[in-house]
């Protein structure tokens, strides 16, 4: 069990264990905001300021977002570290969020001393009660002894299995004392099983369905990110020629321009994919969970279709969508596997059915939505120019809302690990924050983040946190001065009642000054191009506020309650 | 179709893990009937015995989700079929009401009942057994005017010759070994 051992004990605080845990944990980048009840852990890390890159931040959720952005590109556990009470509650939107999106973090709070625990004392909240639905664990550590077995425990659990957000909530006076040292890295915990035993008959039965197929589709969902199972991925589907759709969150798991690649499914997903749900004989589901929002109406979703689902998590299995074989693990063991049982085949007839309906797709919406005949500016005619002009090479980050669905739907990616949304909580406010994380993370890549003007106002203030940290994000700021994913149900279902969606936008400019942040605004076509190369080439943080159309409408569209493949292409009324 | 169901699930002993499994109910609406937790035969490992009423389907989800929990070892559920269950009653009476009647002797004889205490004012009378039958002879007491009612929560034991708890350990140590 023991894989990283320290040699000498030594004797050290509570505080300092913890900063030396996190060293031991090859932790990089750590996602802050100070505060009195973790003082003593701030205090420790000023002695090793020059091991870590702190990034202070000027909102807690702003930390956790950033570390999420960080976690998705990089793979790795980010690390966030807050004070009690608000400090701790600030972090609950990204929590879950984490959660429900499988993000790798360790989160660490402050806690009054623990003579104080249950006392109402000054900045004293329940963090763990709080936190238990939206963690895969969580812990309150109440003697400095026990922080390293946390904190080992805690970066185990957050990147195994199935990832996710933990917390470690560490009371004051664990900080103060102290404790002889020694770390141990952790790799089992007996009543956690991170992957589920292999399964050969689950292999041997889900490859004799896919040797029948006649119309097999695949789902790819994160699972192939997370797994890092991209070539394992690309060599199932190529040798029986398998087409294939991504979810919201397995975006970028196959490059966009793969033949096999037929788009993505879902409420604003691609015709194609949505349609053939509903025809395909084998639906086979690659590290994704039927979420509603991919699925629809759950009782007219794929029942004609024999369905196969690879999942790491058997909790999973049969939750939304009843399974004929699972194959439990993980995708990069299972994927091999399962390829070595298949045949080689070829679907051509098949795969001409998916082109037909993109066809359909590009002659009544792409074409209008990518190059607009009319005036107004368009959110694809935007996100299509900027992939373009970063050779789908840019890492693609965003808020939530209509310009999250056109990022998704017209962002090309040539690289894996190159999407961060928020697909299951649907944050706002993400965006900013998980851009700049995402930045920190990957330095080297472009990183594009696409905001509304709503949630752009919901999380400005870590525009702070991107001028002190100099990361150079793009961050392109759609404007139809609407909530529009909002206004656009309320157009299409509540009789356009636009009722307190519109807004009155502060100047961005002016606030981009304010933020000592490079900034253009366009309102034209004609400046769109060279105001992107001016973003692009600019070397540091750039805002691009580029001003749309306000009533656009993101299609296609499944209705709520419709089924998958009756996803409507345009609005007829 | 909606029935009972018997959730066993067993456990490393940390705080807040009750919490964290009532969750799983509360978040689903789901009634939890009863729930018994105390330590098992095997030292440091916990039981909770939790009955529930629902469908098959939504059971299911839910002991998954029981297990995915970190401190949880094994979790699983069983029809009323399965176990052997057994709950345990007490009643408080006026001992003046018991001794004015002349179907004491019988009650107690017939529900196998026994009196734990008995004092010139109240008596405690003790009954394990099913809900239904420590709910009858509530409602026979009754008329004797029962000052307090009491009931555990259920204890179960499986019918299987297997042992889910034993199997998954021994499967431990093996992965633990390598
Ligand atoms: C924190 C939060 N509050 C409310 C919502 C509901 N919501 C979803 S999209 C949306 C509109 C977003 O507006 P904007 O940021 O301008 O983006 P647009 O849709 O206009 O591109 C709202 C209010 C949400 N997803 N998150
Ligand atoms: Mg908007």
């Amino acid at each position: 069990m023991t894989e990283k051992k320290t040699k000498a004990k030594m004797r050290i605080t509570g505080s300092e264990a913890v900063i030396r845990s996190l060293m031991h944990e090859n932790v990089d980048t750590i996602f802050g905001f100070p505060g009195g009840a973790i003082m003593p852990v701030y205090d420790a890390l000023y002695d090793f300021r020059d091991k870590f890159n702190h990034v202070l931040v000027r909102h807690e959720q702003g930390a956790i977002h950033a570390a999420q952005g960080y976690a998705r590109v990089t793979g790795k556990v980010g690390t966030v570290i807050v004070t009690s009470g608000p400090g701790a509650t600030n972090l609950t939107t990204g929590l879950a969020d984490a959660m429900i999106d499988s993000t790798p973090l360790v989160c660490i709070s402050g806690q009054v001393s623990a003579a104080l625990l249950g006392s109402d004392a000054f900045q004293e909240t329940d963090v763990v009660g709080i936190t238990m639905p939206i963690t895969k664990w969580n812990i309150q550590v109440n003697a400095p002894e026990e922080i390293p077995d946390a904190i080992a425990k805690a970066y185990y659990i957050a990147s195994s299995g199935r990832p996710g957000p933990v917390l470690i909530d560490i009371a004051k006076n664990a900080q103060f004392g102290e404790l002889d040292y020694e770390y141990t890295r952790c790799n089992f915990i007996r009543s956690y099983r991170p992957e589920p035993p292999l399964e050969p008959s689950a292999i041997d039965a889900a490859a004799n369905i896919i040797n029948q197929a006649k119309k097999p589709f695949a789902l790819i969902g994160q699972g192939i990110l997370l797994g890092s199972a991209e070539k394992e991925l690309q060599a199932f589907l190529e040798k029986a020629d398998i087409p294939a759709a991504w979810t919201l969150l397995g975006l970028s798991a196959l490059p966009t321009s793969h033949p096999l690649n037929m788009g993505m499914l879902g409420m604003h997903g691609n015709y194609a994919p949505n349609i053939k749900t509903n025809e395909c004989d084998v639906l086979i589901a690659i590290g994704m969970r039927f979420d509603d929002r991919v699925t629809s109406d759950l009782k007219k979703y794929a029942r004609q279709a024999k369905m196969i689902h690879l999942e790491i998590d058997p909790a999973e299995v049969n939750k939304n969508v009843k399974a004929d074989v699972a194959v439990l693990g993980n995708v990069k063991d299972t994927l091999p596997l399962l390829t070595k049982k298949i045949k080689s085949a070829k679907h051509a007839e098949w795969i001409g059915e998916f082109r037909e309906c993109s066809k359909v797709e590009f002659e009544k919406v792409i074409k209008h939505a990518v190059h607009p005949e009319k005036k107004g500016l368009t959110m694809g005619e935007v996100i299509n120019l900027l992939t373009e002009k970063t050779n789908g090479e840019a890492i693609l980050v965003t808020d939530v809302g209509q310009h999250q669905m056109m990022g998704a739907r017209y962002f090309k990616f040539n690289q894996s690990r190159s999407i961060v949304t928020s697909g299951g909580l649907g944050t706002m406010g993400f965006g900013i924050p998980a851009a700049l994380g995402a930045k920190i993370g990957r330095p080297d890549r472009t990183v594009i983040g696409i905001v509304g003007d709503g949630g752009f106002q919901m999380t400005m203030q870590e525009l702070g946190t991107v001028y002190q940290t100099g990361a150079a994000v793009k961050i392109v700021l759609l404007n139809n001065n609407y909530l529009g994913m909002v206004r656009q149900w309320q157009e299409l279902f509540f009789d356009k009642r636009y009722s307190f969606t519109e807004l009155t936008n502060p100047d961005f400019m002016k606030l981009a000054e304010g933020f000592r942040i490079e900034a253009t605004k366009v309102t034209e076509r004609s400046e769109l191009n060279a105001s992107i190369n001016k973003m692009l080439e600019h070397n540091g943080p750039f805002l691009l506020e580029v001003v749309v159309e306000k009533e656009g409408n993101v299609f296609p569209m499944v209705p709520t309650g419709a089924a998958v493949s009756e996803m409507i292409l345009e609005n007829k009324s | 179709m909606e029935q009972d169901f018997t959730i066993t699930a067993f456990s490393e002993n940390h705080i807040g893990l009750l919490n964290r499994i009532t969750i799983i109910f509360t978040r689903r609406h789901l009634n939890i009937e009863s729930l018994t937790v105390g330590e098992s035969a095997i030292e440091g490992v916990h039981k909770f015995t939790i009955v529930v009423h629902t469908t098959q389907e939504l059971v299911e989800k839910v002991v998954k989700q029981i297990e995915k929990l970190m401190e949880v070892l094994k979790c699983f559920y069983l029809t009323e079929d399965e176990v052997i269950h057994q709950e345990i009653a007490l009643y408080k009476v006026k001992t003046e009401a018991l001794t004015l009647s002349n179907k004491f002797e019988s009650l107690i004889r017939n529900h196998n009942a026994r009196i734990l205490e008995l004092t010139p004012t109240y008596t405690v009378i003790e009954k394990t057994g099913h809900k239904d039958e420590t709910t009858r002879l509530f409602h026979e007491l009754d008329e004797f005017g029962v000052l307090q009612f009491t009931r555990s929560g259920r204890i179960a034991i499986t019918k299987s010759d297997k042992e889910h708890l034993t199997a998954y350990l021994k499967e431990i140590d093996k992965l633990m070994e390598n």
